[in-house]
C-alpha cells in the first residue's frame, strides 16, 4: 500500500469521526423532540403535514402497528414508483421522449429503490425521464433512508425504555427524520457538488462537435429501425464515422447528494459515481464517501446517547472501524499489486510520482487506486452500492472484498439505520454466546435476552444467507441464470453470487458484466431485495417491542460490560464468524479459486 | 386499516412534492445563480461552437494529438449515452488480448519508443468517459506528438507540465492531465 492510500484513509476516517458526536447528538434531539432551532423553524410545516394526514403525533404505537404502518407506506411507495415509470412517456419533463421500461424492469426498479438497494438493471441515461429520476427514484432515496433510520431508532427505544407498551409514532418519526436530518444536509451537499462540476439542469441532451471524428462499426438497421442480419443470422455490420458526441444532462446534483447521504447508491448515469458529471474530482469523491458514512457512523452516538451511556455507542463504532480498516487494506493492497498478466505485456503498473499504477481496468485516473478502493469499501460495507470504479474488473481478492463486505450483513457502518439495527442484533447474539460460555442469562443494556429475542434475532440474521445462497444456487442451475454471465470460468460464478449478495443485503452494487435486465433476474432479484429488506425489519421491530416491555435490571458484579475492549472483540468475532462460516465455501468457488489460478502460472 | 391508509397516502404525496419537486427545483435555482457554468456541464465553446466539456473525455487517434484512455462504451468509444466500463475480469482472455492490441498500436504509432506503457493508457476506464490520463501517460506520448507537429520535445513537455494537476493535500487525486484541454492548447501552439 502506498503512502497516499494510508493518508486518504486517515483523512477520511478523521473527518468522519469528528462529525459523529455533533450529528449523533442532533439526530437524538430530532427523534426525542428536544427543542432546538431548526425544529422550531420547520415546525409549521411539520404540524401542517400531521393535520393533512389526520394523525396525532403524540399518539404512540405498539410494535405490530408500527410494522403495519411501515409496510403499508412502503408498499404504496412501490406502487407509485412503478406507475411513474410505466407512465413516463405521457408525463412532463421527458425531453428525450423515453418510453416506459418493461413491466419486469419497472417492478425490479421499484422494489430496488423502495428497499434502499438501488440495484439498476437499466441504463439510466437512455431509460428514465427527468421526472422519473427526481420525483420517483430520488423521493425513495429519501424515504427508504428515513425508513431505515426510524427502525434503528425504534430498536434503540426498545433498549432505552422499560415496561413500555409503545415504541413511537411511525408518521412522526418518518416526517421528522426527512425534514430535519436528510433534507437540509442533502441541500447543502448538492450545492457543494455543483460548485465542483456536478450538473444540475433540465436541458435536453447537448450535441458536441468533437476535435477529431471517430470511426466505428455498428449493426446495420433497415428503414423500419430493425437490425439487419444475413442469411445465417449474423449481424450485418457497417462502418460509421461521426464527429458528434452527445452529452447527457439532468438534475444530477440534487439526486447525487441524497444517493450517498441515504446510502442508496442508484446512479443518475449508468457509470454511477465513476461518471465525471456525478463525481468530477477527488474532492467530490471524498465528499461523497463522507456523505455515505456520516449518518451510519453518527447513529452509534445517537444510540449511546438515547440509552444513557455513550460508551455503548463508541464500542459499537470501534468494532465497525476496526473491521473497516482491515477490509480496505486488503482491497487496496490487491489492486495496487496489479495484474501480472498485463504487466507481462510490457505495461508499467508501478506507483510513482507520475501515475497511481496498479490495476486500472475499470478505474478512473482522477481517483487512482486509493480513491477507487476506499470508495468500493465504504460503498459495500454500508449498503450504498454506489461505485466509482467497476468491481467486475477488480483483481480476484480485490473484488472479493466488496463481496465479503456485503456478506458480513452490512454492519460495518452499514446502511442508514439498517447498519445499526443489524449490528445491535449481532450484539445481542454476541452477548448470548458469551452468556452460554460463562453460564449466565445474557443481558444487553440492562435488558434480559430471552427466547423470543433470540428467535427473532436468528430470523433477522439468517434470512439474508438463505436468500443469497438459495438464489445463487438456483441461478447457476438454470439456463436463464447462466445466460447473463459475461466472464468465463470462476469469475462468471462470482458475478451471479455478487448479484444475489447485493440484492439480499440491499446493497445495489454489481459485478456489472452480468446481463441482469431479463425476466429471470428482474423477478428473482426483485424478490430477494424485498425479502432481504422487510423480513429483518419486522423481526427487529418485534425485538424492539419485546425489549421495551421488559423491566430494567440493575448492573451488578455479574453483569458483563458491553463497552470495553473485550466486548469489541466479541462483537467483531461474532460478525466474522457468522459471515465466514456461511459464505467461505461459496467464496472458495469464486474469487479464491480465481486468485489461485492467476498467481499459479 | 383506514387509520393507516389515509396518513400513508397523504404522507407519500406530501413527501413526493417536498423531496421530489420542491427540493430539486430549489437546488436547480440556486445552482443556476451561484454556479451557472458548472451546473450546465462545464462546456467548452470555441468560435461559437460547442466543442466539448472539460469533464467528459473524447477519443483521439491521430499521432498529433494526445490519445485518451481506451473506452468500453458502445458502439463508439466515448459515447455519452452509454457510460460504463468493460467489466472484463482480470483473467478474461478478451482483456489480455485487448491490452496486447493497444500496446501494439501505441508502439506502431511511435517507433523507437521502447519504454514500458503506462497502465492507464491501455486499460479501459470505469466511466468510458475519463477526461484524464496520468502524467506518465502524457510524457510517454510527448515524443510522438512533438514529431507529428514539428514541435520541440521540450515545448511539448512544458505544455504537459503547464496543464498537470497534482494531489490536493498530498492525498486527494492523482497526477494527471486533462486530455481535451491539453489538445486544445496544442492546437493553439504554433
Amino acid at each position: 500500500m502506498t503512502g497516499e492510500s494510508w493518508g486518504l484513509l486517515a483523512l477520511f476516517l478523521g473527518v468522519a469521526l469528528l462529525c459523529v458526536k455533533p450529528l449523533g447528538l442532533y439526530i437524538a434531539n430530532v427523534m426525542e423532540g428536544a427543542p432546538i432551532w431548526p425544529l422550531r423553524a420547520g415546525s409549521v410545516l411539520e404540524r401542517l403535514i400531521y393535520r393533512l394526514c389526520g394523525v396525532d403525533p403524540a399518539e404512540e404505537m405498539g410494535w405490530k402497528r408500527y410494522a403495519v404502518a411501515l409496510l403499508v407506506f412502503n408498499a404504496l411507495g412501490a406502487l407509485l414508483l412503478y406507475a411513474l415509470q410505466r407512465l413516463q412517456y405521457w408525463l412532463p419533463l421527458n425531453p428525450q421522449h423515453f418510453s416506459a421500461p418493461s413491466p419486469d424492469s419497472a417492478f425490479n426498479t421499484a422494489v430496488s429503490f423502495i428497499t434502499n438497494t438501488n440495484w439498476q438493471s437499466y441504463t439510466p441515461e437512455t431509460t428514465m425521464s427527468y421526472l422519473t429520476q427526481m420525483a420517483g427514484l430520488a423521493v425513495q432515496n429519501f424515504l427508504s433512508a428515513a425508513t431505515g433510520i426510524v427502525v434503528a431508532v425504534v430498536l434503540i427505544r426498545g433498549l432505552a425504555r422499560h415496561t413500555a407498551k409503545a415504541i413511537g409514532n411511525f408518521w412522526r418519526d418518518l416526517t421528522r427524520v426527512t425534514l430535519y436530518v436528510l433534507l437540509p444536509i442533502a441541500c447543502v451537499l448538492a450545492l457543494v457538488l455543483v460548485s465542483q462540476g456536478v450538473i444540475q439542469n433540465f436541458s435536453p441532451y447537448k450535441q458536441v462537435t468533437m476535435l477529431e471524428p471517430v470511426t466505428y462499426q455498428q449493426q446495420k438497421v433497415d428503414a423500419a429501425g430493425n437490425p439487419v442480419t444475413d442469411g445465417a443470422g449474423n449481424p450485418v455490420m457497417q462502418t460509421v464515422t461521426t464527429r458528434t458526441q452527445t452529452l447527457p444532462m439532468g438534475p444530477v446534483a440534487s439526486q447525487e447528494s441524497i444517493k450517498e447521504l441515504g446510502t442508496n447508491g442508484g446512479g443518475f448515469f449508468n457509470a454511477n459515481s465513476a461518471h465525471p458529471y456525478e463525481n468530477p474530482n477527488a474532492f467530490t469523491n471524498l465528499l461523497e464517501m463522507l456523505a455515505i458514512i456520516l449518518i451510519p457512523a453518527s447513529l452509534t452516538y445517537t444510540f449511546g446517547r438515547m440509552v444513557g451511556d455513550t460508551r455503548q455507542g463508541w464500542a459499537v463504532l470501534a468494532a465497525m472501524a476496526i473491521l473497516f480498516v482491515g477490509l480496505y487494506a486488503l482491497c487496496n493492497y490487491s489492486e495496487q499489486a496489479g495484474n501480472p498478466r498485463i504487466a507481462a505485456l510490457g505495461v508499467n503498473e508501478a506507483a510513482s510520482a507520475l501515475q497511481s499504477g496498479g490495476n486500472m481496468e475499470g478505474k478512473e485516473v482522477r481517483f487512482g487506486i486509493a480513491g477507487s478502493t476506499l470508495f468500493a469499501t465504504i460503498a459495500t460495507t454500508t449498503s450504498t452500492g454506489a461505485v466509482d470504479s467497476m468491481h467486475d474488473s477488480y483483481m480476484p481478492l480485490g473484488g472479493m472484498v466488496p463481496l465479503f463486505d456485503m456478506m458480513l450483513g452490512e454492519v460495518v457502518f452499514g446502511g442508514v439505520g439498517s447498519g445499526l439495527y443489524s449490528m445491535l442484533i449481532f450484539a445481542i447474539i454476541g452477548v448470548f454466546i458469551a452468556g452460554l460460555m460463562i453460564g449466565r442469562t445474557p443481558e444487553y443494556i440492562g435488558k434480559k435476552i430471552e427466547a423470543f429475542e433470540m428467535k427473532m434475532s436468528a430470523i433477522a440474521i439468517l434470512v439474508m444467507p438463505l436468500i443469497v445462497l438459495v438464489g445463487t444456487a438456483v441461478a447457476v442451475s438454470v439456463q436463464a441464470g447462466q445466460a447473463g454471465v459475461a466472464n468465463p470460468g470462476a469469475h462468471g460464478f462470482s458475478e451471479i453470487l455478487y448479484a444475489f449478495t447485493s440484492a439480499g443485503n440491499n446493497n445495489g452494487s454489481a459485478f456489472a458484466g452480468l446481463s441482469a435486465d431479463t425476466l429471470f433476474y428482474n423477478t428473482a432479484l426483485g424478490l430477494a431485495m424485498w425479502l432481504g429488506r422487510f423480513w429483518p425489519i419486522v423481526a427487529v421491530l418485534a425485538v424492539a417491542g419485546s425489549l421495551a416491555a421488559k423491566k430494567r435490571i440493575p448492573v451488578t458484579e455479574g453483569t458483563m460490560p458491553t463497552h470495553g475492549p473485550t466486548f469489541i472483540v466479541l462483537l467483531i468475532g461474532t460478525v466474522l464468524l457468522v459471515g465466514a462460516l456461511t459464505f467461505v465455501p461459496a467464496l472458495a468457488l469464486g474469487p479464491i479459486i480465481e486468485h489461485l489460478m492467476l498467481w499459479s502460472h | 386499516m383506514k387509520a393507516i391508509l389515509r396518513p400513508a397516502i397523504v404522507l407519500l404525496l406530501v413527501m413526493t412534492a417536498l423531496t421530489g419537486i420542491a427540493y430539486p427545483l430549489l437546488v436547480t435555482g440556486l445552482a443556476r445563480v451561484l454556479f451557472p457554468a458548472q451546473a450546465a456541464g462545464s462546456l467548452i465553446v470555441r468560435n461559437g461552437r460547442l466543442v466539448g466539456s472539460r469533464l467528459i473525455g473524447q477519443p483521439f487517434s491521430t499521432p498529433g494529438y494526445f490519445w485518451s484512455r481506451p473506452s468500453a462504451t458502445s458502439p463508439q468509444p466515448y459515447n455519452g449515452l452509454d457510460s460504463g466500463g468493460s467489466n472484463l475480469g482480470p483473467l478474461n482472455p478478451a482483456l489480455i488480448a485487448a491490452v496486447k492490441a493497444r500496446v501494439a498500436a501505441l508502439r506502431a504509432a511511435d517507433p523507437g519508443n521502447d519504454a514500458p506503457v503506462p497502465v492507464d493508457l491501455v486499460t479501459a476506464s470505469g466511466s468510458g468517459l475519463d477526461p484524464d490520463i496520468s502524467l506518465a501517460a502524457a510524457y510517454y506520448q510527448a515524443g510522438r506528438v512533438a514529431r507529428a507537429r514539428g514541435l520541440s520535445l521540450s515545448r511539448v513537455r512544458a505544455l504537459i507540465a503547464a496543464h498537470a494537476k497534482g494531489r490536493l493535500l498530498g492525498v486527494l487525486g492523482e497526477p494527471r492531465v486533462n486530455v481535451l484541454e491539453l489538445n486544445l492548447a496544442l492546437d493553439q501552439t504554433h
